[in-house]
């Protein structure tokens, strides 16, 4: 049996893990360069601002997870690799495509709304809230791309 | 690269809390004495520790304030030169008129410019144009050798301004950042208007106002000069026309409601930077309106010092951007 399959299992998980946690490291030093202008001036909004610039790191999480998925489905993570054909390699690298995506652009875009965002912050602390929940929007997508990867690698036959 | 001006932005956004808004001023307005106000400026952070207690220390002191923040933000300063323009313009014209006319005005020069009055004064005297930057060479060898000749001060009033209005107008035009270029319409614009205005209340010839006038895209220049010929109904008139109906009402309520105006009109430019958060323009913005704020601070502390009437301050306040 060619290895092809489990290269292509393999080139899923780090596509996954790859964009997405690409996409989070850009949103997350976007929005802490404006977190780092905010607490330059005003040291008592640390708090507030580190949860709007941690906002976009979850992206990555979402790729590490589908990226935990694809290696626990191959058997990697037992320590023996399954037999799998090509096609079903492709199948799992197809699944990972989604998150990896998608992570990569909503990280980025979420971490410049944070950036936004904190600008909120920096002038009317007490809107805290409502600021956050503009770059939580950006969540929504990564949430429906991590749903159809999880759902689609879970569901391949091994 | 749209992230460039992140920090900066966010650290302005910060700053601009401390800004003073209309209800500030208003209390300001509200302190009996010179000394009260002061203090009131202080408490608001205004001044360092050691400044003294005294409304030009104060001032100076906001002023070099400005420029160490942005100097702080890490950005390329080379933004900014067009807002030094004017000082810079100002610093040649009193060089031209200290060699020319002989006598010492260092009290006329601005020392936060990019030449300082010792290297002006000697570029003008040994008469190195060249050291100037290029859109001040020929203003500056044309100024010099017209006051030399004619001793006409005026005249070489007219030709720097101009060049500062020019130049002005032409850094816009070259800029890519749209702060920059509303920046050099509105100045240029604004400044046409006044020149307008006051040629047309001393009786100035149609020639005095081709040389005076910058051309800018708002506004037909010849059409305002004819205009100012005519007399001030003819200028509302075609302000009016040309969208500066605020300009015009001003026109008719006093001279000072017109100067407000004018200040007022370029607060009203830079005001959508407020909600940009990643490019230069909230930069440019609050640098604008530090300059604003320190300005009106000014009118009310010389109005609190000559002891005017509430309303005669009220009048000239100009409007707060945040």
């Amino acid at each position: 049996m060619s290895e092809l399959g489990i290269v292509y299992a393999l080139l899923g998980a780090a596509v996954a893990v790859l964009l997405a946690g690409a996409g989070s490291s850009i949103g997350v030093g976007i929005a802490g360069q404006a977190a780092a202008g905010v607490v330059t001036e005003d040291p008592s909004k640390f708090a507030k601002v580190l949860i709007m610039q941690l906002l976009p790191g979850t992206q990555g999480i979402y790729g590490l997870l589908v990226g935990f998925i694809v290696l626990s489905k191959v058997g990697l993570l037992g320590g023996g690799a399954a037999a799998l054909t090509p096609q079903t390699g492709l199948m799992i690298l197809a699944a990972c495509l989604p998150i990896g995506i998608v992570g990569l652009i909503s990280g980025k875009y979420q971490g410049k709304t944070s950036a936004a965002a904190i600008g909120i912050v920096a002038k009317k602390p007490d809107q805290f809230g409502k600021a956050m929940l503009f770059p939580a929007m950006v969540e929504t997508y990564a949430i429906l791309a991590l749903l159809i990867s999880i759902l689609a690698v879970t569901n391949i036959p091994v | 690269m749209a992230e460039l001006y992140t920090y900066a932005v966010a650290r302005i956004r910060a700053l601009e809390v401390a800004l003073f808004t209309s209800s500030t001023i208003e209390q300001l307005m509200g302190c009996k004495t010179e000394e009260q106000a002061l203090q009131f400026l202080t408490e608001k952070g205004w001044g360092d520790a050691d400044t003294p207690l005294n409304a030009d220390a104060i001032l100076t002191r906001e002023r070099e304030k400005i420029w160490e923040t942005m100097n702080e933000l890490g950005v390329d300063m080379s933004i900014f030169d067009v807002l030094s323009y004017p000082n810079l313009f100002h610093n040649l014209k009193a060089a031209v008129k200290e060699v020319c006319i002989k006598g010492e005005h260092q009290a006329a020069f601005y020392t936060d410019c990019a030449i300082k009055r010792e290297e002006m004064l000697r570029i003008v005297r040994e008469k190195d144009f060249s050291k100037l930057p290029e859109h001040m060479q020929l203003a500056a060898k044309d100024a010099y050798e017209t006051l030399l000749h004619t001793k006409d001060g005026q005249r070489c009033d007219i030709i720097i301004d101009r060049a500062t209005l020019d130049a002005i107008y032409e850094a816009g035009q070259a800029s890519k950042e749209e702060i920059i270029r509303d920046y050099a319409e509105e100045t240029v614009a604004v400044t046409d208007i006044k020149i307008a205005v006051r040629s047309q209340k001393t009786g100035k010839p149609l020639e005095f106002m081709k040389m005076a006038l910058a051309e800018c895209k708002s506004m037909d220049v010849n059409h305002l000069a004819h205009a100012a010929l005519s007399g001030m109904d003819a200028i509302c008139e075609y302000l009016t026309s040309i969208g500066y109906g605020g300009a015009a009402e001003a026109l008719q309520e006093s001279a000072s409601a017109f100067e407000r105006w004018c200040d007022n009109r370029m607060i009203e430019t830079i005001r959508p930077q407020k909600y940009n958060a990643f490019t230069v323009g909230p930069l440019v913005a609050y640098v604008i309106a530090r300059e604003n704020e320190i300005k009106t601070v000014r009118i009310v502390l010389t109005g609190i010092q000559n002891d005017m009437p509430e309303e005669v301050i009220r009048e000239r306040v100009r409007e707060m951007y945040v």
